[in-house]
């Protein structure tokens, strides 16, 4: 073989690796440090590298994300992202693909994944109600229609997997929680807790999936369910938190699924009011209430619990205030951008991900420092989910 | 007495018509305002307009809403409901601008 011949083999051979890493473009890798960003104006995701601190993929057609939230499947390869549009997509973290996708009804809120990771349930706005997926193949499971004593279809919030194979719901329009259990995904059983009060707006579920809360609009005061009695009663905490206060307008609902736990403490918004609550989960009382910035959307306690964070509402929404949960001081304030939509902590907490939504851009801040460690570019950027999710009850 | 009534009537009418002469927003109070609309009105009824939390905003869901009530909405909210006073933020002209846009179906 003469050296022309060898060079076109060589050449040959390289254009068949190129084109081959091509075709198969996953990575082999770990996920335990990836997560996705939500682009939502353009119904896009990002997958990021929270070592590298880069985007690793850019994956389109996800429909309408103007609202959207994402669980992860336990192995942390999938992500699966609930869309306003009633879209559920399961994207693959690795291959950086679009992997199925369905349309399953007119408007949704959220979704939670099952216990052991096999279901994954949507809370819709139009039609009212949860519906329930295959994990693996986003078949339907289990429709669990949201209809009040009145025949009434509510809209469905505040959705979180519960322990015991149980999703746990309120019902805006009814004023009422639901425990599904899912066990025998045939036969769903569904517990109604009635008359809890007015506009449920969102749920939680503490960490050790004892606790579900549920905020009211209606009202000023939230709803506590204790999971593990077996005859659970609803109770009332920080009942008539507004009192002798005008409330302001409410530019933003507040989100309560970002919870926030450090130690006995529970750290949650108030609705139109400048204030952080403090409640002391041993016996449910009010133990502090801290003046922020602006009426909180997210109260978010780092992995630990030493700071909690909090992003505000329009029109204050330029600022991220840390809160010592020793002192229950601001003792930072910090201007990221104009609408910062979102905080995501790394799954031990040394750095926090904040989304800027009008600079196009999230920012990366030290939580020990708050000093800017780092930005990437992003589209109308708003949720940040990581992968660390995946192994915690309720996220 | 009759015709007093109807003078008045006529005066009235005549106040209606002539009274909301309220100049459009220039180009760039415009842009703010649709940018406004879809991210922040958005977050309740949906980048597309389809609803959510709040209902849609689409032409169709709207064109046999009267103006001037929609108007109101957008300024002064909806008691009972999570849709906000607006006012403050939004001039009269904004709110009739915007309320305009939603019936044109400007940006979708």
């Amino acid at each position: 073989m003469n050296h022309y011949a060898n060079a076109r083999l060589l050449l040959a051979i390289l254009l068949l690796a190129v084109t081959q890493s091509l075709a198969a473009a996953c990575l082999l890798r770990g996920t335990g440090d990836l997560g996705v960003v939500i682009e939502r104006a353009s119904g896009s995701v990002q997958v990021v590298d929270t070592t590298a601190r880069t985007r690793l993929f850019h994956i389109t057609g996800l429909g309408d994300l103007s609202h959207a939230s994402v669980v992860f499947s336990r192995d942390e390869r999938y992500a699966y992202v609930f869309g306003r549009d009633g879209g559920l997509s399961r994207l693959d973290l690795l291959c950086g693909t679009l992997d199925k996708r369905v349309v399953q009804a007119g408007n949704s809120i959220g979704g939670a994944i099952s216990q052991d990771g096999r279901l994954v349930a949507v809370s819709n706005y139009t039609p009212g109600g949860v519906k329930v997926f295959d994990a693996g193949t986003l078949e339907p499971v289990a429709d669990l229609p949201a209809l009040d004593d009145k025949g009434h279809s509510s809209k469905v919030v505040g959705l979180v997997d519960a322990p015991g194979q149980r999703f746990v719901y309120s019902l805006y329009d009814a004023g009422e929680i639901r425990i599904a259990d899912l066990s025998d995904p045939d036969a769903p059983k569904i517990e109604r807790f009635a008359g809890i009060g007015r506009q449920p707006y969102d749920g939680l579920i503490t960490p050790d999936g004892r606790n579900y809360i549920a905020g009211l609009f209606g009202e000023d005061g939230l709803v506590r369910l204790d999971l593990w009695q077996d005859r659970p009663v609803p109770q009332r905490i920080l009942d008539h938190y507004g009192r002798g206060e005008q409330k302001l307008p409410v530019y933003k609902m507040p989100h309560l699924e970002g919870w926030a736990v450090a130690g006995r403490q529970i750290f949650l918004p108030a609705v139109g009011h400048h204030e952080v609550l403090v409640v002391d989960s041993d016996n449910w009382q009010e133990t502090g209430r801290i003046p922020v910035h602006g009426q909180p959307v997210f109260v978010e306690a780092e992995p630990g619990g030493r700071h909690v964070w909090v992003n505000f509402a329009h029109p204050l929404n330029d600022t991220v205030q840390v809160i010592d949960t020793q002192t229950l001081k601001v003792i930072a304030t910090l201007k990221p951008g104009k609408a910062v939509l979102h905080m995501e902590f790394t799954p031990r907490g040394e750095a926090v991900w904040v989304s800027v939504r009008d600079d196009d851009v999230v920012r990366i801040y030290d939580t020990t420092t708050f000093k800017a460690l780092a930005q990437l570019p992003a589209e109308k950027p708003s949720g940040i989910f990581f992968t660390a999710r995946a192994h915690r009850t309720g996220l | 007495m009759r015709t007093t009534v109807d003078t008045l009537l006529v005066m009235f009418m005549a106040t209606c018509m002539v009274a909301p002469v309220v100049a459009a927003p220039d180009a760039a109070r415009q842009a703010e305002l649709l940018y406004l609309l879809n991210q922040d009105c958005g977050a309740c009824h949906g980048l597309t307009r389809k609803g959510g939390l709040g209902p849609p905003l689409l032409p169709s869901s709207l064109r046999d809403r009267p103006v001037r009530l929609l108007v109101s909405t957008v300024l002064d909210g909806r008691p009972g409901t999570p849709m906000p006073p607006w006012r403050g933020e939004l001039s009269e002209q904004d709110a009739r601008w915007l309320v305009e846009a939603l019936l044109r179906g400007d940006g979708l």
